[in-house]
C-alpha cells in the first residue's frame, strides 16, 4: 500500500516534471538556436523571390537585405527592392523589438518620401507573396511561448505559440536540427482556426565563418490557396561590418535613391 | 531649366569626379541605367470655360535614370531626367529632376547638385515641403517637383536626431498652363512675367535647416527656410492691376506623426513671413488601416484631414477651411493593385473636388494608372477653384520600364 502511494506520488511528480520540462525544453531549444547564431554582427544578402500562383504562373522580385545584429534589443534590417522596375528603390527600415511593436519606415523613391508605417499588419502578405510580414521579421525568443513536442534522431520538434494576438497563427511547429547548430529545417503554420495553413522548408544550407548556418533556399507552400513562394539567397556577405549609421532614415533614403 | 545653371552644376560635378577618380580605393563602380516610357491621355469632358482651351490631351513622357555607385555605395552620382510632349505648349517641358554627387561617411552625408527632398506627413496638402519648386503643369496634386540646385549636409546623431543644412543658390519659377491648357486662370500666366522681390532675382543665395527625430511612437520634424518662396504672391492694387512676384520669405514648419497601432495621427503646420504677407496654415488628420481583411491581404485605410489657411481665399491651393476624406485600398496582390479615392470639401461653401487614383502592374515591366478629378458644385466666389469649375478630367497612362 505504502509503496503504491509512493509510486503514485513519484509518477505524479514525474509527469509534473515532464510537463514543466516540455515548456522549459522548448524554450531551451529556442535559446540554444539563438545563441548558436550570435555574433554574426551584420550581413548583406541578395534575394530572388519567385511567386507562383495555383495555375503555375510566376512573377519575380529582386531584393537586397541588410541586417544588423543587436543583443540588447531586436535586430535592425533594411530591405531594398530592385525589381519589378516600377517599384525599384522602394525600401523599408525595421527596428525589431523583443517586446512590443516594431518600428518601421517606408521610403517611396518616386516622391522621395519617408513614411513611418504601422507594424500592426503582421499577418498580411509581404508584397503579394505567401510570406507574411511576421514570417520575415527577426525571430526573437521573446515573441513565442514554447512546448517541446518530440525528438526524432537529430531533429527536435517544438511548438511555438505567438505572444502577440495580432499574429495570424495559433501556433507554429518548428523542426530544429540539433547537430547543425540548431538550424531550422521546417516550419508548419496553423491559422487562427488551427488548421494547417502553410509549410516552409529550408534547404541548400551553407555554413558561413565556420559557425553560421544559412539556408539559401526557402520554399513556402500555402496548402489552402495552393500558391507557392520560393526565396533564393545569394552572395551572403558577413564582412561588410555594418553599423548603426547604416540603419537610419538617412541610410534608407540613400539605399533607395 | 536655365542653361547657365546646368553649366554650373556640370562644372561642379566634373571637378568632383576628377577629384575622386584619383583615389585608388574607390574600387568597383556599379552602373545602373533605367528608362521609363509613358503614354498618357487626359480628357476634360466639360466645355471649356476660356477660349482656346482644348478637351483632349494625348501626351508622351520619357524618364531616363542613371546611377554610378562606388566605395560600397557610400559614394554615387545620380541622374534623373524628364521630358514630356503635350498638346499644351507649356506642358511640353523637360527637366533635370536630379543630377548630384553624394558621399556618406559614418554619421554624415553630403549631396551636391540638383536634387529632390521631401518633408512632411499629411496626404491632402504638403505645407511643410518647401525645398523644391512644384512642377505645376505635370500633376494636379502638386507632388511632382523640379530639380533644385543645392548643397545638402546631413549630420546624424543617435541621441539628438538628424540635422539637415541646405544651401540653395538658385530659385526656379513655377510654370503655369498655356493657352490650350486646362486648369488655368482667364489670363494665361507667363512665368517670365513674374518678378522677384530680391534684387539678385533667381540667384539669391537661400538657406534652409531641418531637424528630424523620433522617440518611440513619435516622429517629429522642425524646419526653417529663409529665401525666395516657391509660391508666387499675387497682390492687387487700387486700380485692380495684378502684381505677381516671388517674395523673400521666412517659413518655419512643424511636422509630427504619432504611430499608434493601426492609427497614424498627423500634423503639419507652417508660419510664413514676408514683407507683403504673414500667415499661419495647418493640416491635422489621421489614417486608420484595417489590414489583411479577408485573410488574403486586402488592406483598407481610412483617411481624414482638416485643412486651415489664414490667407483665406488668397491661398493658392484653395484649401483654406476644408475637410479631406478618403480611402486607400491595397490588394497586396502580385500586380500591386491599389486605389485611392477621396474628396476635399469646403466647409463654407458647396465646393467639392472628388478624386480617384488607381494603379496596377501588368507582366513584369508594364504599369497602368487611372486618375479622375471631379470639380463638383464649385462656388463662383472661389478665387482660385472657380476658374477650374469646368475642368473635371479623366486621365489614363501606361508605362513601360526598360
Amino acid at each position: 500500500m505504502r509503496t503504491s502511494i509512493l509510486v503514485g506520488i513519484a509518477l505524479i511528480s514525474i509527469s509534473i516534471a515532464a510537463a514543466q520540462s516540455a515548456e522549459e525544453r522548448g524554450l531551451q531549444i529556442a535559446k540554444a538556436a539563438e545563441k548558436a547564431d550570435q555574433g554574426f554582427i551584420s550581413s548583406i544578402v541578395n534575394l530572388k523571390m519567385t511567386l507562383k500562383n495555383k495555375n503555375g504562373q510566376t512573377s519575380e522580385r529582386l531584393l537586397v537585405t541588410k541586417t544588423l545584429e543587436l543583443t540588447e534589443d531586436g535586430d535592425k534590417s533594411l530591405i531594398v527592392f530592385n525589381s519589378p522596375k516600377d517599384v525599384k528603390g522602394t525600401s523599408t527600415l525595421t527596428f525589431t523589438h523583443k517586446v512590443g511593436s516594431d518600428d518601421q519606415w517606408l521610403f517611396l523613391p518616386s516622391i522621395k518620401r519617408v513614411k513611418r508605417i504601422s507594424s500592426n499588419n503582421k499577418s498580411g502578405p509581404f508584397v503579394g507573396s505567401e510570406f507574411a510580414y511576421e514570417d520575415l521579421s527577426s525571430q526573437e525568443v521573446e515573441k513565442y511561448a514554447y512546448t517541446f513536442l518530440e525528438e526524432n534522431g537529430n531533429l527536435l520538434l517544438v511548438e511555438q505559440d505567438p505572444v502577440d494576438p495580432k499574429s495570424g497563427y495559433t501556433r507554429r511547429i518548428v523542426t530544429y536540427n540539433k547537430d547543425k547548430g540548431y538550424r531550422i529545417e521546417k516550419i508548419e503554420f496553423y491559422d487562427r482556426k488551427n488548421s494547417l495553413l502553410k509549410t516552409l522548408t529550408y534547404s541548400d544550407y551553407k555554413l558561413y565563418k565556420g559557425k553560421f548556418w544559412r539556408a539559401l533556399t526557402f520554399n513556402m507552400i500555402n496548402h489552402q490557396s495552393n500558391k507557392e513562394t520560393l526565396l533564393k539567397f545569394s552572395d551572403y556577405n558577413f564582412e561588410a561590418m555594418l553599423a548603426d549609421e547604416d540603419f537610419t532614415q538617412v541610410a534608407l533614403q540613400r539605399a533607395g535613391k | 531649366m536655365k542653361v547657365k545653371t546646368i553649366h554650373f552644376i556640370f562644372v561642379l560635378l566634373c571637378g568632383i569626379i576628377r577629384m575622386y577618380s584619383q583615389d585608388e580605393r574607390s574600387k568597383k563602380v556599379n552602373h545602373d541605367f533605367e528608362l521609363e516610357l509613358e503614354g498618357e491621355y487626359r480628357y476634360f469632358y466639360n466645355d471649356a470655360l476660356f477660349e482656346d482651351q482644348k478637351d483632349h490631351f494625348p501626351s508622351f513622357a520619357v524618364r531616363p535614370e542613371y546611377k554610378a555607385e562606388w566605395n560600397k555605395g557610400y559614394e554615387s552620382i545620380n541622374f534623373k531626367g524628364f521630358f514630356r510632349l503635350d498638346v499644351d505648349d507649356e506642358r511640353t517641358h523637360w527637366d533635370i529632376r536630379e543630377l548630384y554627387y553624394q558621399k556618406a561617411k559614418n554619421n554624415w552625408e553630403l549631396s551636391l547638385g540638383l536634387k529632390k527632398v521631401y518633408w512632411g506627413v499629411t496626404e491632402s496638402n504638403h505645407l511643410v515641403d518647401i525645398i523644391n519648386q512644384t512642377d505645376a503643369v505635370e500633376t494636379f496634386d502638386g507632388e511632382e517637383k523640379l530639380g533644385q540646385p543645392m548643397a545638402q549636409f546631413t549630420w546624424i546623431t543617435e541621441k539628438f536626431g538628424t540635422f539637415n543644412f541646405f544651401y540653395l543658390p538658385y530659385h526656379r519659377k513655377r510654370t503655369f498652363a498655356g493657352e490650350k491648357g486646362r486648369l488655368r486662370f482667364p489670363v494665361v500666366i507667363d512665368k517670365d512675367d513674374l518678378t522677384y522681390e530680391s534684387s539678385a532675382s533667381a540667384w539669391r543665395q537661400d538657406l534652409a535647416f531641418r531637424w528630424k527625430h523620433y522617440f518611440d511612437i513619435f516622429d517629429i520634424g522642425l524646419s526653417h527656410f529663409y529665401g525666395t518662396g516657391r509660391e508666387p504672391l499675387f497682390t492687387f492694387d487700387l486700380t485692380g492691376n495684378i502684381n505677381a512676384f516671388y517674395p523673400i520669405i521666412n517659413q518655419t514648419g512643424l511636422d509630427l506623426q504619432i504611430t499608434h497601432n493601426a492609427f497614424l495621427w498627423k500634423l503639419e503646420s507652417i508660419y510664413r513671413r514676408a514683407d507683403a504677407q504673414e500667415f499661419f496654415a495647418a493640416v491635422v488628420g489621421l489614417e486608420y488601416t484595417f489590414s489583411n481583411i479577408d485573410g488574403n491581404g486586402l488592406d483598407i485605410g481610412l483617411l481624414g484631414e482638416y485643412l486651415y489657411d489664414e490667407r483665406d481665399e488668397l491661398a493658392l491651393t484653395g484649401l483654406q477651411n476644408d475637410i479631406f476624406f478618403g480611402s486607400r485600398i491595397a490588394f497586396n496582390d502580385t500586380q500591386d493593385t491599389s486605389i485611392l479615392i477621396g474628396g476635399i470639401t469646403d466647409l463654407e461653401s458647396s465646393s467639392t473636388i472628388f478624386s480617384l487614383e488607381a494603379s496596377r502592374r501588368f507582366g513584369s515591366s508594364w504599369t497602368a494608372e487611372v486618375e479622375a478629378r471631379i470639380f463638383n458644385d464649385i462656388d463662383q466666389n472661389e478665387l482660385i477653384f472657380s476658374n477650374f469649375r469646368e475642368d473635371s478630367f479623366l486621365r489614363i497612362s501606361i508605362s513601360k520600364y526598360f
